[in-house]
């Protein structure tokens, strides 16, 4: 049972809580494989294949072969597990952040640049609906 | 007797050890943030600790979903610095010092801080970071190091206030240990940063000059931060600023802040120091 919690207003934001971890546990586990160069090598070698060694859903396994960043996130992925197959991708962590956002790179370093994405109108979902 | 003598808090940003190990701490984009922390590492190096204490968090590398210690401390002779993806940082492993981490261990447990004793941990750029800021790229780290390792990666880590009272527990620890150990402790980790989905890039400087404030001049009341603050103010991955209480409260209350810097970006990230000493 899901419970209502005092950060689901947070906008653009998977806090990565008991109910994430549970429901993320095999697609984390695969990403922590990529630590090791030897694993790299083979999941580079056959990504499908080398995903049947973790018990992840449909749903898990399609976001990670399109590498749909976000939708990790969603599924229970966390982003400094998420992150090791963007390094095994060859990305940086600013290039996965940038990822995430839909931003070009370019622009998105231009903003960390200019001080970051601010916080006033980021605090909760209802400013973002609005605009 | 031994005492804590210093404490100091600074972000460890993985582009910040990166930027040290190519050679770039002299480009524009990074001069910046290395100029805040020369008077540091002069500092440091004159202080000249018997022992450093470095609070930080490990960022799946050691410790996976398989095993998630809230507080874990490390007690070993050396740790090996990890391959996190990219290969090993190229900095030296990093000695232990297993006498005062196991007295810590024994001291705070016995007080009800049920830590996680580890002998075998790699280290990765959580830890590392801190030490090439403060002690830049020599052939072995000055002095020895207890690493006290916080989970912040499966949410709730810790409390504010609970990181805070166990900082008062290691100092308690420190001081009844019958050896002439002078050691200085690093709180890790923040400034505002979000490193994760549609609001990535995250940063609250307001927050973060406001938390500096309160942690030198208030820091009860820092501590008192309730996580969904850190985690709307601050970025989700922001919530790493409760690490700083631990350092802020194994010193005195009326510790004197000697340095402080702020700048904004290391890769995602702002990046916050200060200093504090005890009075004499």
């Amino acid at each position: 049972m899901s419970v209502d919690q005092d950060y689901d207003d947070i906008p653009g934001t998977y806090v990565f809580d008991a109910q994430q971890s549970r429901r993320g546990y095999h697609l984390n586990m695969f990403c922590m494989s990529l630590r090791h160069a030897g694993n790299r090598d083979a999941f580079k070698a056959d990504e499908a294949k080398y995903l049947d060694r973790f018990p992840m859903s449909e749903d898990q396994r399609r976001a990670v072969l399109n590498r749909e960043w976000n939708e990790m996130l969603r599924l229970g992925g966390n982003v400094y597990y998420t992150s090791k197959l963007a390094a095994t991708d060859g990305l940086t962590f600013q290039d996965l952040a940038g990822l995430m956002t839909g931003m070009e790179r370019d622009d998105y370093r231009a903003m960390m640049v200019a001080g970051g994405r601010p916080i006033a109108g980021n605090r909760s979902k209802s400013e973002w609906n609005d605009g | 007797m031994a005492e804590i003598i210093a404490g100091a808090a600074m972000s460890h940003v993985p582009a910040i050890g990166v930027a040290i190990d190519q050679g770039n701490t002299g480009d524009d984009y990074w001069k910046p943030l290395f100029d805040g922390f020369e008077k540091s590492r002069q500092w440091i190096a004159d202080l000249k600790p018997d022992v450093v204490i470095v609070v930080y968090n490990d960022h799946a590398t050691a410790f996976s979903l398989e095993l998630i210690p809230t507080f874990a401390l490390g007690c070993a002779a050396e740790y090996q610095i990890a391959d996190e993806g990219w290969g090993a940082r190229p900095v030296p492993a990093v000695k232990g010092q297993p006498e005062l981490a196991w007295h810590i261990a024994q001291s705070v447990i016995l007080d009800e801080f049920d830590l996680t004793i580890v002998n075998d941990m790699e280290v990765d750029h959580g830890l590392t970071v801190p030490l090439s800021l403060m002690f830049g790229q020599p052939d072995a780290w000055p002095c020895p190091v207890v690493p006290l390792c916080v989970n912040v990666v499966q949410y709730p880590p810790p409390t504010g206030n609970r990181c805070y009272n166990l900082g008062k527990a290691i100092r308690k620890a420190v001081q009844s240990l019958d050896k002439d150990l002078r050691v200085v402790i690093f709180g890790t980790g923040g400034m505002s940063h979000q490193l994760q989905a549609e609001r990535a890039g995250l940063i609250n400087a307001e927050f973060d000059n406001q938390f500096l404030d309160d942690l030198a001049n208030n820091p009860k009341k820092a501590a008192a931060i309730p996580h969904v603050e850190y985690l709307r103010e601050a970025g989700s991955e922001g919530i790493e600023l409760v690490m700083w209480h631990v350092m802020r409260g194994a010193l005195d209350d009326d510790a004197v802040e000697i340095h402080r810097h702020y700048h904004v970006p290391a890769s995602n990230t702002a990046v916050g120091h200060i200093i504090f000493e005890n009075k004499r």
